[in-house]
């Protein structure tokens, strides 16, 4: 567990943590610079890059108009000629928007070119719901960028993996789709001073334990932590399964952890259909069929567009609830069959 | 020219937006609104000037800062409040909320959270109304931001190409959040990016509804003579940040108090005075009712139920 590993210490919320990454890359590397709508003085509306101004100036943070194909496909541009900037969309519902310089430009300049060009290509942005935010606002859509071959898709749950995989992912020279969440970006978490990064596509036990496997990722993973304490209250130990980034996965940690706890849930916020957790569902019985003792599980968010009622929201938002009642039916299932 | 009724109703539209969106700010703190709000104060003039020189058949596009055009569509506070306290008796059943406010029976196409999304499904709206041959007007709001998007080019050059009846009412409130407009577009007056496309474009005080309403009409008249569509620039002013939890502290205090000293509903207030002979007892009887109003919707919408998961759910069915 990458947490526990940090020595007691420092504590910073996901949203510094971030800014560290950015900070740390930006001194390091002057080719790094970062763009996004009122991302300067105002610091990003997640405040995620403040202060960054000040530092680095008004040529290397640039506040854009509101413009978002065209300045991500200016970003797309300046990293094919040698930049590594890091662009930021404010919500990943306006990630529609730019799609094109995404899927058909990011994603295909270097095999188009035959591995010569190289796009060294940050794109943050935030999903989730939570905040009243209602359907254009709290979209979780990590399935779309997954879907297409030439991307990196990142996650991270905490502080400490948010820093590390935001500096991995600026190093990287292909396009990275950096996915936070609104509801993290308050959240603490031990982020060690010294430097440290997260490798691309390494995931992450949360928490170790025998007899189920639940597998979640971003805002999820804290859903799962609090399933798993309610799970040994009743003498179930679930083990929390952190991808941290979805494409490309880290199948070897999750079938690991499968061929122990032999039970699986998976918890995704987004909405079921054509979500990541059929398709990781679908390789482990390909992969672990006959280690599985029973069906897996889904978790997942309501197939319908965010409701901006507030109880209607949470109604269609997965909980730890949830992920507790899956969870026993993974483990009880297999008991009442072996009755 | 302009009778006094006429002058008054302006005034009424004016004030109620007023009153609305104070009103809500009120319930935002008191925690019962989510999400984000959006006010429309100060720029309550674009709305109500340029919705009094549509007619019953005609369509409005709306924005995030949607509450005044709605208002001057003729909506029904009631609903709205409603809607933007999350309950089924809103316009959109408690689904959509601040940003997505839409009353299709009288032509409202209904808010956005997509800046710049409305923009094209306006000139679609058009599009449809030339096929058909209906006369009807789409007037499409959006503001300084909106304007530096790709869809507005695109859409402006589509509906200028096809001569679709749009009016394409740019609100330069000369801020995209914190963004003013000076460092997100080299032009001086936005109205002449149109003249580029070959539109017809104008630009008014955004703050005097008389002005809105006189560019609005006559654009309105082109539309219907097949001269569309025309763009209309109308300068304004937030009286506060881009939404109600910030504080605008980047916005000037000199620029906000030139403003407010051209509040568009005092002046509004002035011409139903000052042309139309309205007397103070006039205004008071007008201020009474709207407050009545809103303080009975604000009531209805509190005693209001939420929509109930069963229902929720057998709407969604196959969704
Ligand atoms: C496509 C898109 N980009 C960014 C945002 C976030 N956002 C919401 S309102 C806003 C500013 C819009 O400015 P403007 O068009 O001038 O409208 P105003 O708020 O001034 O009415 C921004 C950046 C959004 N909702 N949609
Ligand atoms: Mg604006």
């Amino acid at each position: 567990m990458a947490n526990a590993k940090t020595k007691a210490g420092r504590e910073l919320q996901y949203r510094e943590a971030l800014n560290e990454a950015l900070k740390e890359e930006m001194r390091r590397d002057d080719t790094v610079f970062v763009m996004g709508e009122n991302i300067g003085e105002r610091g990003g509306s997640f405040k995620v890059t403040v202060d960054l101004i000040h530092e680095f100036g008004a040529d290397r943070v640039l506040d854009t108009p509101l413009a978002e194909a065209s300045f991500t496909g200016a970003g797309v541009g300046a990293a094919i000629a040698g930049m590594r900037p890091v662009v930021e969309i404010l919500f990943i519902d306006f990630t529609p928007l730019i799609m094109d310089q995404i899927a058909n430009q990011a994603a295909k300049y270097r095999f188009m070119t035959g591995f010569k060009g190289s796009v060294p290509f940050v794109l943050r942005t935030q999903g989730g719901s939570g905040n009243g935010l209602a359907a254009q606002h709290s979209q979780n859509l990590e399935a779309w960028f997954c879907h297409i071959p030439g991307l990196r898709v990142v996650m991270p749950s905490t502080p400490y993996d948010a820093k590390g995989l935001l500096k991995s992912a600026i190093r990287h020279d292909g396009p990275v789709i950096f996915l936070e969440h609104k509801l993290l970006y308050q959240t603490k978490g031990p982020v060690p001073e010294k430097e440290y990064v997260v490798e691309l596509g390494k995931g992450d036990i949360k928490r170790e334990g025998r007899d189920v496997t639940i597998i979640a990722w971003s805002h999820m993973v804290l859903h799962a932590l609090k399933a798993a304490d309610v799970l040994a209250q009743e003498g179930i130990d679930a083990e929390v399964v952190d991808p941290r980034t979805l494409s490309p996965l880290d199948t070897e940690l999750i079938l690991e952890s499968v061929r122990k706890t032999e039970h699986v849930v998976i918890a995704q916020e987004a909405v079921r259909r054509g979500g990541v957790g059929s398709d990781i569902a679908s390789y482990i019985q390909e992969q672990a069929f006959d280690y599985l003792d029973a069906p897996i599980r889904i978790v997942a968010g309501h197939n319908t567009p965010m409701p901006f009622n507030l109880h209607l929201e949470s109604v269609c938002t997965p909980h730890a609830e949830e992920i507790v009642a899956a969870a026993k039916e993974t483990v009880y299932a297999e008991k009442r069959a072996s009755a | 020219m302009y009778s006094k009724k006429f002058l008054l109703d302006l005034y009424k539209t004016m004030y109620t937006i007023r009153v609305f969106e104070s009103e809500c700010i009120k319930l935002y703190r008191q925690g019962l609104i989510r999400g984000y709000y959006h006010p429309y104060l100060g720029e309550e003039a674009v709305g109500t000037g340029v919705c009094a020189a549509l007619g019953k058949q005609d369509y409005i596009v709306s924005t995030h800062r949607g509450h005044g055009h709605c208002i001057a569509r003729g909506a029904d506070v009631k609903h709205m409040v409603a809607e933007v306290l999350g309950k089924e008796t809103g316009y959109c059943l408690g689904l959509g909320g601040s940003m997505h406010i839409a009353d299709i029976t009288v032509g409202n196409l209904g808010a956005n959270g997509i800046v710049g999304g409305g923009i094209p499904l306006g000139v679609g709206a058009a599009l449809a109304s030339k096929i058909r041959k209906e006369d009807r007007v789409v007037a499409i709001f959006f503001s300084d931001g909106a304007s530096n998007n790709g869809v507005f080019a695109e859409s402006l050059n589509l509906a200028g190409a096809w001569s679709l009846p749009v009016v394409f009412v740019l609100e330069n409130n000369h801020y995209a959040v914190c963004t003013p407009v000076e460092k997100s577009c080299k032009a001086d007056d936005l109205y002449t990016i149109g003249q580029g496309f070959g539109i017809e474009s104008h630009m008014v005080d955004g703050n005097d509804v008389l002005e809105v309403y006189a560019a609005a009409q006559e654009a309105v008249a082109k539309c219907r003579k097949a001269k569309g569509p025309v763009l209309i620039e109308a300068k304004t002013y937030r009286h506060g940040g881009h939404h109600v939890n910030d504080p605008g502290a980047y916005m000037p205090q000199d620029r906000l108090e030139y403003f407010k000293s051209r509040d568009p509903v005092t002046l509004g207030k002035g011409h139903a005075m000052s042309i139309g002979k309205a007397t103070k007892n006039d205004i008071a009887k007008i201020d009474k009712a709207v407050q009545k109003e809103m303080d009975e919707a604000v009531a209805f919408a509190k005693e209001s139920p939420e929509m109930s998961e069963e229902r929720f759910f057998e709407l969604v069915e196959n969704y």
